[in-house]
């Protein structure tokens, strides 16, 4: 591990200065070794992918799918004809890339509170603002910006 | 489990998931075909006529359970708490019996607590009144929170209550503790960012994974709990839906966890004590 560090760090220190050269100078660099990378909201929806990365769905559908770690299925249901009781507390995912952009959902998931401030739905890429939060879970987003990234790859695979 | 992760400061895990091992295979898919009003949270309190306990939303099998004592397995702690209610355990000799004759006499008792400690002038739960005589009166070792023997001492009271209404502790420094339990219940908290009244309040009757959301009242403690395999306190219920948005499960016994106890009996008001419950 610690000996790939570098090479990683100096990889993405040269992300960064690619995109600064670009003009997409707000993504920073090292932003991959922030617990929450920065993102701008615009029209609703976050256009640019968290970290300039490229999500994968296959990866995007075990993380929705995961009752530990993406947790969706607990308020959601979808079509996941293997996954017992799905939740009813939200709408159904299915079908979800025909009414919403890849922006609007990427914002949807880093933080539903950005669009309805009483939403129900946890802000997955948010730390600041929350209260009390448990020891093990402090300063931490409930997934990294590589997490988010292949949730939105797999939810635009979602259509009717 | 939704919440596997432990860190408690006490080694009883406040681990639980909001969602059952799949053994209620009865329920297939709780999609929901018709379209649900998905509002914003208003956090209004649940009108009277609404108000229900969590054994209304139970299966029935489970509810069969709670319903005779003969299947309800709570009756053995309660058992128990009957031999300690006689025992001498302390050098000075004194039972319980010996100072409050039959349990019977503690009817009443259990629906109104937590209540004022005129000695400390702060609120104090049924748990910490019982820890009291314990120590104090009958000069013993207190008995570990969450520890058999007081779970079973407390069923024992708490059943003398059973069938009676809940009635919130009425002095002023009872209902200062009821009122910060209320902020606390409305306020987001966790790693999930979620209220108590965000699912207590708005959204009872719903699923959240394979677990109906119940009101959240506290009739039936100490309850057996089909995911516990045993008898557990309303505190220890209060801990797993901390840590089930991943916040901070305040120890046992703290100022919060009493707080929102007498907050939880004053939404309660009026409903009936089902101790000891079943509950899944
Ligand atoms: C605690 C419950 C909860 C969890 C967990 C949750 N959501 Fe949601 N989600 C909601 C609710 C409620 C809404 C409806 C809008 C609102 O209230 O903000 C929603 C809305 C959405 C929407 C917009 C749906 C539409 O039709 O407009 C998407 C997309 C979404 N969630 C995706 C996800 C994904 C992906 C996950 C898991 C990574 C997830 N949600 C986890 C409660 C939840
Ligand atoms: C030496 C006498 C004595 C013994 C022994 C004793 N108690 Fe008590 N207990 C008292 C007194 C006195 C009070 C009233 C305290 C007060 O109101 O501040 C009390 C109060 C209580 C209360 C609260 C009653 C109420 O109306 O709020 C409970 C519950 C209780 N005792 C349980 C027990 C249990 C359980 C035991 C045995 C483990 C026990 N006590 C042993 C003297 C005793
Ligand atoms: C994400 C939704 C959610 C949140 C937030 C939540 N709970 Fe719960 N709570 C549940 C579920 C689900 C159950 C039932 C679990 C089961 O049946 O396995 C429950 C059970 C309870 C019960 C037991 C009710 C009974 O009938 O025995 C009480 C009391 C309770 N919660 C209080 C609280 C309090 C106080 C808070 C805030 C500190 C809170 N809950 C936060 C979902 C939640």
């Amino acid at each position: 591990m610690r000996r790939i560090a570098p090479l990683r760090r100096m990889l993405s220190a040269f992300a960064g200065l690619m995109m600064t050269s670009i003009g997409l100078g707000a993504a920073g660099a090292l932003a991959q070794d922030l617990p929450v990378v920065p993102y701008r909201i615009e029209s609703g929806g976050i256009s640019a992918p968290l970290g300039g990365r490229q999500g994968d769905a296959g990866r995007g559908r075990k993380l929705v799918t995961d009752r530990r770690k993406g947790l969706c299925l607990l308020c959601h249901s979808g079509p996941f004809p293997e996954e017992r009781f799905q939740g009813d507390l939200a709408p159904s995912l299915a079908g979800i890339a025909s009414r919403l952009t890849a922006e609007k959902i990427r914002l949807r998931i880093v933080d539903s509170t950005a669009i309805n401030p009483a939403s129900l739905m946890p802000p997955y890429h948010r730390i600041e603002g929350l209260v009390e939060v448990g020891a093990a879970w402090r300063g931490k987003p409930i997934l990294t910006a590589g997490e988010i990234e292949d949730v939105v790859a797999f939810l635009g695979t979602l259509r009717d | 489990m939704m919440f596997p992760e432990r860190h408690s400061r006490n080694n009883i895990e406040p681990s639980s998931d909001f969602y059952l091992p799949a053994f209620f295979i009865a329920v297939l898919f709780a999609i929901n075909l018709s379209p649900v009003p998905f509002m914003a949270v208003r956090a209004a309190e649940i009108p009277l006529a609404q108000r229900q306990s969590g054994f209304e939303l139970m299966q029935a099998e489970t509810q069969a359970m709670q319903r005779n004592d003969l299947s309800n397995p709570a009756m053995l702690w309660v058992r128990e708490g009957e031999k300690l209610w006689d025992e001498k355990p302390g050098e000075n000799g004194q039972s319980c019996v010996a100072c409050h004759g039959v349990v019977t006499g503690m009817a009443g008792v259990a629906a109104s607590y937590p209540t004022l400690d005129t000695a400390s002038g702060r609120p104090i739960d049924l748990t910490g009144r019982i820890q009291q005589c314990r120590t104090d009166r009958q000069r013993a070792s207190a008995w570990p929170r969450e520890s058999r023997a007081l779970l079973a001492m407390a069923s024992l009271i708490g059943l003398q209550s059973r069938g009676m209404p809940i009635m919130p502790a009425p002095d002023p420094i009872s209902k200062a503790g009821a009122a910060r339990g209320k902020a606390l219940f409305n306020q987001r908290v966790g790693q999930l960012n979620l209220s108590c009244a965000q699912c207590h309040d708005d959204n009872w009757g719903r699923k959240l994974g394979s677990a109906t959301i119940p009101q959240g009242h506290p009739t039936g403690y100490p309850i057996y709990r089909l995911e516990w395999q045993g008898v557990g306190s309303l505190q220890r219920r209060l801990r797993n839906c901390l840590a089930g948005v991943r916040a901070e499960a305040f120890p046992f016994g703290a100022d919060a966890l009493i707080d929102l106890e007498l907050f939880l009996m004053e939404r309660a008001a009026g409903m009936t004590v089902e101790t000891p419950a079943v509950r899944p």
